[in-house]
Formats: structure tokens, sequence, C-alpha cells
């Protein structure tokens, strides 16, 4: 199976390795990847601050460099729910540029869904004995684009992982890209109450679909001195989970 | 406030509310029991979707022909003795209750809990004319007695505690009182009773108002609000255009949603359908009932990306689990009606050129429309009005500016190589190992919470050109 990458900016910036990892966990899968040239951002922080104009401009550049491209395979639930639920809207009056969007989203999947597609059944010689792992549901992956069960089906066919659902896992962690910017206080107070779920569960690893909820939720424990990680779902399943 | 100082920004109020410890608590406690009621209250109902949808299209038929039913709910309630008034905004509305009042002679008023009536300031408006009114609601009079405002649509008082309540009460009746839920709540039943016994008018709410027979429904769990329509002479009701339903039948759909939606009951502890006047050789009704029915921006959603906004039924379930609402309550918003949709609401009644501010105060997270018996789209409403904002350049030019680069940036993967490459180098004197726990302005808001992560000394894409060659 073909597949190409999308190549989210906040991974590309700051958790390359998250990126290493999905090429590992794809191709022992047998998946041939690519990864289209001239990528930068789905647009996604101008289409939530109100610069939709801008936001189509961006997606107008992008949408040709995956013409071409059989399934396209996002590491982030909020740049793959941009891809394939907001893009079209973005040309409500150019109905030839929309249905070129509606194409690219039609191919668009999230990273566990890709993953729980092609792997169905697979074991994934894994394994992570005795660590406790919980898992928080990226906003936008799960009522964006109504993904829940695929990372948590994978997570608990890694071997000897101890499994734990968190408090209020559906609930935010008060990210929301610029907002976590321009309401500070705000977010951080959203983020605590996460951060209590995260620690009751005594979690080593927390385990996120999205670099966006993976900044804030590792910024946060980070600066409470804790020990928990977190890792996206590709890095657990690459073995990055290991210490 | 002090004299002259600007009014506090959305931003600043929710500071003093994250601040206020017992308010937080009060919150947090309150919805996240609404939030567990909630849910049991829909794993019982097996058609809970269905009914979601079912209650969109009676919606929408009712928003196609809005001026119809409102001509036949007119002319029902007229039939059965009721007297119709319409108003185009609050001010109208205003007008049209005083003058009712003052022309009864009227000194004193119960109220049952009503968004409208506050939307429209009736109580200050009604005390300037030296009319006495009474909320009835034990909430609501609880908020009275305070001298504040409604902090949730349904839950005025969710924000207060009982020994605030306690010491409210205490007040009121010149003598110290437990902050024992029981006998605050029999103190609040026994000093209501002589006000529903004295007042000369009675003025609710509508819940819904139902075109083919004019019934008025109130949906209330303390019985006042049937006290409120029934004792006092005169009654009268006040509603938005929106809150008209072709049939009974179709209420049957909205009372399954409203109250699971509100409190998690499967029904609340009293409905009432209000049809018509007093009818003769009866004696327990008013005998005058008048329903003023109010627009005051509403026919504005009617078309464009609002539209959907008037949908709601005002339960409030997305109040309750918006994170924005829960860490910071009702009273940050500053505005009547809070919390997601309560953005939405405040734009319509605000019109034109108002202030978006209240846009940002969201993650996006979209918790709302989840919780939404009617599935309104509060996100990309949300999405909208910062569009709105930008367009009408409520922005501030830095961040125009700074979104404009970014724009620039996404659209020539030579200049996002470069700005990597920039941040790269400025980053250099913050990072501290793997993180960095101070920056400038304005990531500085973001760093005095949180650590931020150092940009990769090499990038993803520049990583593809190695991993690339490995068996692509």
């Amino acid at each position: 199976m073909k597949a190409s990458l999308f190549v989210t900016c906040l991974m590309d910036l700051f958790y390359p390795e998250v990126g290493e990892a999905i090429v590992k966990v794809l191709r022992a899968l047998g998946v041939s990847l690519d990864c289209p040239e001239g990528q930068t951002c789905c647009g996604l922080p101008l289409v939530n601050n109100g610069y939709r104009a801008e936001a189509a401009k961006v997606a107008r550049r992008m949408i040709p460099l995956f013409e071409r491209s059989e399934r396209i395979v996002v590491p982030s639930g909020s740049c793959a729910w941009m891809l394939r639920e907001e893009l079209p809207r973005l040309f409500s009056d150019d109905a030839a540029t929309r249905a070129q969007a509606e194409a690219m989203g039609r191919k668009t999947l999230e990273f566990s869904e890709f993953v729980a597609q092609v792997a169905d059944g697979d074991t994934i010689g894994i394994s992570l004995p005795g660590t406790t792992v919980t898992y928080h549901d990226s906003c936008h992956l799960l009522r964006g684009l109504g993904v829940s069960e695929e990372p948590r089906r994978l997570l608990r066919r890694v071997e000897g992982i101890r499994y734990v659902e968190m408090q209020g896992a559906d609930r935010c962690c008060g990210f929301g890209g610029s907002f976590s910017v321009k309401l500070p206080e705000i977010s951080g107070a959203i983020l605590r109450e996460k951060i209590r779920n995260i620690e009751a569960t005594g979690a080593e690893i927390v385990v996120a679909d999205d670099c966006g909820c993976i900044m804030q939720m590792s910024g946060g424990l980070s600066r409470q001195g804790s020990g928990a990680r977190v890792l996206h779902l590709a890095q657990v399943l690459a073995g990055q989970g290991t210490r | 406030m002090k004299q002259g100082a600007p009014p506090l920004g959305f931003e600043q109020r929710a500071s003093g509310a994250l601040k206020n410890l017992p308010l937080r608590q009060a919150l947090e406690v309150a919805t996240e029991r609404f939030i567990a009621q909630r849910a049991s209250a829909f794993r019982d109902l097996p058609d809970a979707e269905a009914l979601r949808k079912r209650a969109r299209a009676i919606k929408e038929e009712v928003l196609t022909r809005l001026d119809d039913y409102l001509l036949r709910l007119a002319d029902s309630v007229r039939q059965r003795g009721g007297v119709v008034h319409w108003a185009k905004d609050g001010s109208e509305a205003r007008e049209i209750i005083l003058d009712l009042a003052r022309a009864r002679g009227v000194k004193s008023v119960v109220k049952s809990k009503s968004m409208v009536t506050e939307e429209i300031e009736l109580n200050e408006a009604l005390e300037a004319a030296g009319i006495r009114p009474v909320e009835t609601d034990l909430g609501e009079w609880i908020i009275q007695l305070a001298g504040e405002k409604p902090s949730h649509i349904i839950a005025p008082a969710i924000h207060k505690s009982r020994h605030e309540v306690a010491e409210l009460f205490s007040r009121k009746v010149g003598r110290p009182l437990a902050p024992d839920i029981e006998l605050l709540t029999a103190t609040a039943r026994e000093q209501l009773r002589q006000e529903f016994l004295q007042a000369d008018m009675g003025i609710s709410g509508v819940n819904f108002a139902v075109a083919e027979t004019g019934t008025l429904v109130l949906v209330t769990n303390e019985g006042n609000g049937r006290m409120v329509t029934s004792v006092p002479p005169v009654h009268l009701a006040i509603m938005g255009i929106e809150k008209v339903i072709p049939t009974l039948e179709d209420l049957m759909v909205f009372l399954k949603i409203l109250a699971r939606s509100a409190t998690g009951q499967k029904a609340s502890s009293y409905v009432s359908l209000i049809t018509g006047v007093r009818p003769d050789g009866e004696s327990d009704r008013p005998r005058e009932l008048h329903l003023v029915i109010l627009d005051n921006g509403r026919s504005r959603y009617l078309s464009g990306p609002f539209r959907e906004a008037l949908y709601c039924i005002r339960c409030g379930a997305c109040l309750n689990v918006c994170p924005v609402y829960r860490q910071v309550g009702g009273h940050a918003y500053g505005a009547t009606y809070p919390g997601p949709i309560g953005i939405i609401v405040t734009s319509m009644l605000q019109g034109p050129g108002g202030s978006k501010e209240l846009a940002s105060a969201s993650s996006l997270c979209g918790a709302c429309q989840e919780a939404c018996p009617l599935d309104i789209d509060i996100p990309h409403m949300l999405l909208e009005l910062r569009r709105e904002a930008v367009a009408d350049r409520q922005a501030s030019g830095g961040e125009r500016a700074a979104f404009r680069l970014m724009a620039a940036i996404l659209r020539h993967d030579g200049l996002y190589r470069l700005a990597g490459r920039v941040g790269r180098l400025l980053q250099r004197p913050f990072v501290r190992g793997k993180r960095i726990d101070r920056l400038p302005f304005p990531l500085s808001r973001w760093t005095a919470v949180r650590d931020f992560p150092p940009l990769s000394a090499r990038t993803f894409r520049d990583r593809w050109r190695t991993l690339g060659r490995n068996g692509a």
C-alpha cells in the first residue's frame, strides 16, 4: 500500500521524532511512504483566528502537492480534521477548488485510523512490560472525526502494557492553538485539571495523537517536575516508549 | 468600578474569577453533577439521536415559516382571551410592560425565572417606575438579594455556596440562619408565599409556545412558575420569537430532551401548559393574560451562518461541558447569556459591529455541540465570529500583521524554512536542556504557566532526506 505523509508544522519543527516513529511503524507494516516536497502547514491556525481568506490561499498552494497521493496520513487529529472537514468550507464560492479539497479530504486519514485499517489483527511486536499508559482524546480527533477506539485498541495490543483510562480523557487539555497564548491563564487552569486526571492514573506515559496536545500537556507536566512523559501513539508503537 | 475607569474585558474578569477559589469549587461541584446526571438521563433514552434530529427538523420548519407560525400563535392566544403585543427590541418590550402595569396600578410583581426578562433588564425598569419586582425562583431570588446577575442559564446562582446563601437570607430575615439547605429553602418558601399573595401581576418567560392551541409552556422545578401564572390577577408572559413550535405533539419531543439536557431529569417537576384566561365560572386563573413577543435582533439571524443559534432551547448543557465556562463561570462573560451559546446569542443581541471579544473565549474543543440537544454547530459559529472580528478590524494591528506574515510564510516553502532557522537562532538564549521556561512577549504568556519545547535542531523534513532513502 502507498501513502503520503502529511508533515504538520508542529511535528516538523518541534517533534521530528514523532515523524521518524511514523515512518518506522508504517514501513514495518509494508506501507510505501512518500513525503511530498514543499509542504508547510494545513492552515488551521489561520482558520482558528478568523483569517479564512489567508487560509484559503495557503490551501490553494497545498492541495496540488497531494494530487497524486493515494492516501494521506496525518499525525495530528486537528490537522486531519482541517484537511477532511474544513478545507472544502474555505471554498464555498469556488466549486472547482472545492471539489479538489473534497478529493483531498476523502484520501486523508489520521495516523491511528490508518494503522488500524492496515494492521488490523497483526501483532505489533512492541513490548512495554509493566508500563502504565493512559490515553488523552484530542478534541478534533474525537469530536471532529469520531475517532476514539482505534488508538486505544492499538495501545492495548502493546505487550505487557498496563493501560489505564483516565477520568475525563475526552476533555480538552486547554491547548486550542492560539487560545493558549491569547488566554493563557484559562488555558493553564484547564491544563491543571487535565494533569490532575493524568496523575490520578499513575501513568508513566500519556499518549495523544496531536502534537498540540503533546506540547500543552508535556509543558505542564515538565513545569510541575512530573516524571510522566507525553508521547504520540506512533512513538509507543515504534518502541520509543522504553526509556 | 472606579469612575472613568474603562470597563474590564473578558480576560480581566476571567482572571479575577480564576483567583476566586470558592467560586471555582462551587462551579466544579455543580457542573460535574450536571454532567453526570445528564449522561445518566440520556443512557435510558434509546432513541436520543433520533429525537435530536426530530427536534432540529421541527425548529427548521418553524424558522422557515416563522411569520406564519407567529401569526397563528397570536390568533390562538387571542381566541382564548389573551392579548398579544409585538416588541421590536428591549426598549419597546419594557414600555409595553410598564404601560400595562401602570394602567392597572401595579405595585408589586412576582416573577418566575426568565432569561428574556434579564435580557431586556426588566427588573431595573420596573424599579425605576416604582414597581417592586420579586424573583420567586430560588436561584433568581438569591441573586436578586445579592444584587447580582445570573451566572448560568438554568442555575442562576450556581456560583453561590450555601454559606453565602445563608448570609444573604440571614440579612433578609434579620436573624442568623444556619447554612442548612432545608432550612434555607423553607425560609425562601415562607418569605415568597407572602409575595405571591400580595402581587398585582405575575411575569413569566415561555419555554415553548404552541401555535395551534396558543398554549404557553413553562418547564420548572419549584412550582413557583405555577404560582406566578395563577395567583396574581394578571399574567404577563414574554418570549423571544424563536420559542414558537407548531403543535402539542412537537412539544413532547422537546420535553423529552429539555429536562434531560438541563438538569438530567427525565421530566421536570412541573410542566405548566397555560391556555387562555380564566373561563367564566372558574376561580383559579388570572383574568388577564398578556403575551409579549420579542425580536431584539433575533430575526437578523434567520438567514446567514448563525441561523442555528435560533434552535437553542436554553438548556445550559453547553455551559456545563465548556472547559472555559467551567473554570471562570458566567459572570466573566459580562453578558446576559454566558457560555458557548451565550457568546453567539450575545452577538445577536448586540447587532452588527458589536464587540466580538468573547469569540476568543473558547478552545474550540467542540464539547458544546456534542452536548447540545439540538446539535447546534457552535464551534463553526465561533469561527465565523472570529472571521467577522478580523473583517471589522477588531483584532489589533500587531495581531493582523503577525497572521498575515504567517500566511505568507506558509505559502512559501523557502520562507517557512528560513523562519525555522531564524527561530532556532533566536531561541538559543532561552533553551535550558530540553525545555524553555521563559520566553519574551507574547510567548511569555505561554511560559508563565508551562514550559515550551525548543525547536528541534533538525526538522523532520531535513531528517526525511536521509530517512526517505532507506527503502522508500
